[in-house]
């Protein structure tokens, strides 16, 4: 008996409305960012996870007011990510109510800025997203670099490597998203999340690709995640968390039920 | 109507607790690091994260250390996370630093206390980060409608170790069996995050809210 795996649904917010993901080519809307994170906790969610996807940076107040606004009725962790670019931008959303936040770009273009915000904050509230894909070929040992922008943007760094880096920087988790199978719904990238979680002695929550609850206790039983994270599933109730909760349960993965 | 002070030290994020207690609660809640209105409250929640160096020394620097030993000696008092490790003699984190001393004992790093898997092979990483459960080791008013053994919210890297055992008021199961909640007289702390702990943490804060202050 001991820590549970965590169940982390995931709130991809475009303009204060939930939708579908950001490699969605139909971008469906899924709701009121604060109803849906009221729902998920609810339901038992261990954690929420807010993605602001909005491209304009004008929107921002929105964001924190929505931040503000989960933060005030959902009494359980909150990460936000999105357009967290400087030590300014991290005191904003904690002070809006967000208990971590989640840094990606920012990270890549200025390794410091985890380590600023670390010393300063804690490293419990900061939290590394990597977006990650493939880059060996057929027949080569896998290797995996980080891509920005949504997948498109290549940078050379390697996953791995960088994952050891940012640890060593006083992140507190990583975020391992693989951009080859986000929004494929055909399971985590396996060998990625795990040979990242072999790599670092910080929790790593696995995301992208999840379509079945299969998923998710592959993502903790093959790749050894901390937490799973999904959003399409739980967004329009083809499954409930409590329902995925059962069926990890059953796989005999500890679950807070 | 009472009123509930959050004591504002710099150390972590007291909106969450703010906002929890203000869920549960009509009373007037209040973040301050004014000894005066500290010394004048009805009840005390005492919150902390990051470093335990960082807190005493924040603590030191506003002059806190006087008053927040002597309202933990008269009024309802919960104190959080760093909040609870702060109230031993010491902490060994950081190359070792003196605490407020209220209880007997040391704070220790999990590090030197656990190994890399539990018995049944699930990796222990530090910090622990996440849903673990709450063993009531005494009956309390605090516990009131928690179910034992109930999940809380919890991320740290050390843990208290009271020479006292006799205040161990919950033990949790992470490589060691560590007391992750004391209470002594009108003191309750606990180690996880009741304000992030879903419904059981905030009937914990809600119980609070209405605590005299007696252990039965």
């Amino acid at each position: 008996m001991g820590l549970a795996k965590r169940i982390i649904p995931c709130l991809d917010v475009d303009n204060g409305r939930v939708v579908k993901g950001v490699n969605f080519v139909d971008i469906r809307d899924a709701g009121d960012p604060v109803e849906v994170a009221a729902r998920y906790n609810r339901e038992g969610a261990d954690e929420i996870c807010f993605l602001d996807i909005t491209a304009s940076s004008d929107d921002r107040k929105t964001t924190v007011d929505m931040v503000e606004a989960i933060a005030s009725q959902v009494f359980i962790p909150l990460t936000v990510g999105g357009g967290i670019r400087k030590v300014e931008d991290i005191r904003t959303m904690l002070n809006a109510g967000a208990d971590k936040v989640a840094i990606n770009t920012a990270a890549i273009v200025n390794p410091e800025l985890v380590k600023e915000a670390a010393e300063y904050y804690g490293s419990q509230c900061i939290v590394v997203a990597i977006d990650a894909k493939k880059t060996s070929k057929e027949g080569e040992p896998d290797r995996w670099e980080l891509f920005t922008h949504g997948g498109r943007k290549e940078t050379g760094i390697d996953a791995v490597e960088w994952a050891k880096k940012m640890e060593a920087y006083g992140a507190g988790e990583l975020l391992v998203t693989s951009m080859d199978k986000d929004g494929t719904k055909s399971g985590f990238n396996l060998p990625l999340t795990k040979a990242i979680v072999d790599a670092v002695n910080i929790p790593v929550i696995a995301s992208g690709g999840v379509g079945n609850l299969q998923h998710l206790s592959d993502g903790v039983l093959e790749a050894g995640a901390d937490a799973v994270l999904a959003a399409s599933i739980f967004h329009f109730s083809e499954y409930t968390i409590d329902e995925a909760k059962q069926y990890m349960s059953e796989k005999g993965i500890e679950m807070r039920i | 109507m009472q009123n509930i002070v959050v004591i504002d030290y710099s150390m972590g994020n007291l909106h969450s607790v703010h906002k929890a207690l203000q869920h549960v609660t009509d009373d007037k809640v209040i973040i301050t690091a004014d000894a005066d209105k500290i010394a004048r409250a009805d009840r005390i929640v005492f919150p902390g994260q990051g470093a335990a160096r960082d807190c005493m020394s924040e603590l030191h620097k506003r002059e806190l250390v006087d008053v927040v030993k002597q309202v933990s000696k008269t009024k309802p008092f919960l104190g959080v996370c760093m909040g609870m490790q702060v109230l031993l003699d010491h902490s060994v984190e950081g190359g070792g630093v003196d605490c407020i001393g209220l209880y007997g004992g040391r704070v220790e790093f999990f590090k030197e206390h656990i190994g890399a898997t539990d018995s049944q092979g699930n990796r222990l990483k530090i910090p622990q980060m996440g849903w673990n459960r709450v063993s009531h080791t005494q009956n309390h008013p605090m516990w009131n409608g928690i179910e034992d053994g109930s999940r809380f919210y919890f991320v740290h890297s050390y843990f208290i170790d009271p020479i006292d055992k006799s205040i161990v008021a919950g033990e949790t199961d992470y490589g060691v069996t560590y007391p992750s909640a004391i209470a002594k007289n009108n003191v309750f702390a606990i180690q996880a995050h009741p304000e992030k702990s879903a419904d059981d943490g905030l009937q914990l804060l809600k119980n609070f809210t209405k605590w005299d202050g007696s252990v039965s």
